[in-house]
């Protein structure tokens, strides 16, 4: 059975449909003649199996997801694939579900998809078990068999919180666990539902994973930073910020940069695409961008200030107050010099200027 | 008025071209500290306009960006002066390389920046231990440099982007780039207070008009010691011919040794 076929048959209409797909072309980025080829893709193509599995994460991802942005692109998804084991919305529980995955697994070797949400440890395996076996076991089994995985959000594809200073699980994001397979890196936390669901219909259509950027990135939603896509670049470049959260400027709408908006520093699409129906992004809402689609992003606290705190040297340090205190001392140590030099001047110059010179003092070339 | 019989010979040390570098160095540097600042923690400096007909944090970027080009241009022209120019502001001078560089830097740490003892170092140009200390400076430099292009022509469509962008994503990202970027401004800071004491230091015990050398070129060395320096020079150039060794053409054919110029 088709997508087009399974839609049709409960009963959505045809201009839902091409909608939806025009929707997804449009967030691609591609020629209208890209979004015939979606079109015919969905309605001739088997669907494809998909295996999701849930690590060390906090189902936002799902969440997210399941809560796209266009009505049907929520409930299209999950028609679009065939799901066959996601341990969070599925209705089988124990043996039956391990039973499903495996014969799934077996029937497509080769041909179905891996989501991963969340990373996997390496420290110890008690710390996240599926089925009484370890993340790791369960993960490599299945990647095994998969012809492309797909890390959904910031744990999966860097760690994020699990994998923040000190990282106690030694939490590992997918790409550092494999190699020989392709992996998709959706970073975000959460991806945006769009952006999920537009690399999803990519690999449908086109039979290939979408171009990726270095850190493996689908490069169509990753490319641009949320600061030179921000609506409010215009204040940034007029030094119009906000200085606090209640302040007049913050009621004016302008730049959130001083309030430690990191858009400056994050690949993301959120300034184009927008979440919850295209309504607004988290700057819109009057809140810095804290960053959430970069490795290592969690240690860059505190959020509400641009300049991180330096770990271990104490609460309060940053750069600026190590490197002020830094110079501060300099100006010391010279003065002292320059005292301990005043005190022995006369015979400091008289030397210099009188002293012998003896041969080996000099150096030739 | 006192005045001090001492036999001194005109030094030029420092070429056109080195004091040149050192002064748009110099402002660069100053410029690129003062705006990177400002990017890193913007003044609350509000202003009734709207935001269409203000662009002053804009000009600050663009401030930091062209002196971070003049920057950049400056040093590669200065690493070609190192080789080109003359033996004061030759790369060996920079690279501690053989025993006795390092025997200095140890002496002039014991001597000038201890204050250990009383007994003088006796150097020309640089001395080596300032020298390696410049070497170091480079090397940051450069890295202010790559980390500063990797932020600036990420999205853009520049020669060295494709570079640049590798290297941002080898970096795992902005954060780490951004805070080496903002940690090392504050070693110029420090090596600007320190370089800036040491020359008027040496100006106020050595006497050989250091500071002002970087205005005019020239240095007043004691007679004594430009002797030793010179015969060391003709010992150095015999040996080398007596061997054969074709590098002694840079000191005989080499008219940019500056160390008679002005002697009619």
């Amino acid at each position: 059975m088709t997508f087009y076929e399974e839609l049709k048959a409960k009963g959505y209409t045809r201009r839902q449909f091409l909608k939806f797909c025009g929707i997804m072309g449009a967030f691609m980025g591609l020629h209208k003649t890209g979004v015939a080829q979606i079109v015919d893709a969905l309605e001739t193509k088997e669907r494809v199996h998909v295996i999701w599995e849930h690590f060390q994460e906090c189902t936002c991802c799902s969440e997210s997801f399941i809560r796209a942005s266009n009505p049907l692109v929520g409930k299209i998804l999950l028609e679009l694939l065939s799901l066959d084991y996601d341990d969070t919305l599925m209705a089988a529980a124990g043996e039956v579900a391990e039973a499903t995955k495996a014969a799934s697994m077996k029937a497509n070797y080769g041909k179905y998809i891996l989501c991963c949400e969340g990373s996997i440890p390496t420290g110890s395996f008690g710390y996240c078990t599926l089925a009484g076996r370890s993340a790791e076991e369960v993960f490599r089994e299945e990647a095994a068999g998969a012809a492309a995985i797909i890390a959904w959000g910031n744990c999966a594809c860097s760690g994020c919180i699990q994998g923040a200073h000190p990282n106690p699980t030694k939490a590992r994001p997918i790409h550092k666990l494999i190699t020989g397979k392709p992996v998709i890196n959706v970073q975000g936390c959460p991806p945006i539902a769009d952006v999920m669901a537009a690399v999803l219909v990519y690999y449908i259509t086109f039979g290939r994973i979408p171009e990726l950027d270095g850190m493996g990135r689908p490069k169509m939603f990753y490319a641009r930073r949320i600061h030179d896509t921000c609506y409010r670049r215009a204040f940034y470049d007029a030094g119009l910020f906000v200085q606090s959260f209640d302040d007049e400027n913050a009621k004016k709408g302008y730049c959130l940069y001083y309030m430690g908006c990191k858009g400056p520093n994050t690949f993301n699409s959120c300034g184009i695409i927008k979440w919850n129906e295209c309504i607004s992004y988290p700057i819109q809402s009057g809140h810095p961008c804290i960053g959430c689609a970069e490795p290592g992003y969690f240690d860059q606290e505190p959020f509400y200030e641009h300049i991180p705190s330096v770990p271990g040297i104490g609460i309060e340090a940053n750069a600026d107050k190590i490197g002020a205190a830094a110079s501060v001392l300099a100006l010391a140590g010279v003065s002292v010099h320059a005292i301990v030099t005043n005190i022995q001047k006369r015979k400091l110059i008289d030397n210099n200027t009188e002293y012998p010179v003896k041969d080996d003092e000099v150096d030739g070339i | 008025m006192k005045v001090r019989r001492r036999n001194l010979r005109e030094v030029y040390v420092w070429q056109l071209p080195v004091r040149f570098f050192h002064w748009i160095n110099a402002l660069a540097i100053v410029v690129l500290c003062i705006t990177g600042y400002i990017i890193g923690d913007p003044p609350a400096i509000q202003h009734n306009t709207e935001a269409i007909h203000n662009y002053w944090f804009g000009y600050v970027r663009f401030t930091h960006l062209a002196f971070g080009m003049i920057f950049v241009v400056n040093i590669l022209f200065r690493v070609y002066w190192a080789f080109a120019g003359n033996h004061f502001a030759r790369w060996n001078n920079f690279v501690p390389l053989t025993k006795t560089q390092w025997k200095s830097i140890f002496e002039t740490l014991r001597v000038d920046i201890l204050l250990l003892t009383d007994k003088p170092v006796y150097d020309i140009g640089h001395n080596s231990l300032a020298a390696t200390t410049y070497l170091g400076l480079f090397v940051l430099s450069m890295v202010q440099a790559a980390t500063g292009f990797m932020m600036m022509f990420v999205t853009t469509n520049n020669v060295m982007e494709p570079l640049t962008t590798w290297g941002l994503e080898h970096m795992n990202g902005f954060f780490v780039v951004r805070e080496i970027h903002h940690f090392l401004m504050w070693a110029f800071v420090i090596f600007m207070i320190i370089h800036v004491y040491l020359v008027f230091y040496h100006d106020y015990i050595e006497r050989s008009g250091i500071a002002s050398s970087m205005i005019g070129g020239w240095k007043f060395i004691r007679a004594d010691v430009m002797d030793i320096y010179e015969r060391k020079i003709t010992e150095n150039v015999c040996d080398r011919l007596d061997k054969h060794d074709p590098t002694v053409d840079e000191i005989l054919f080499s008219d940019q040794d500056g160390l008679d110029e002005g002697n009619p």
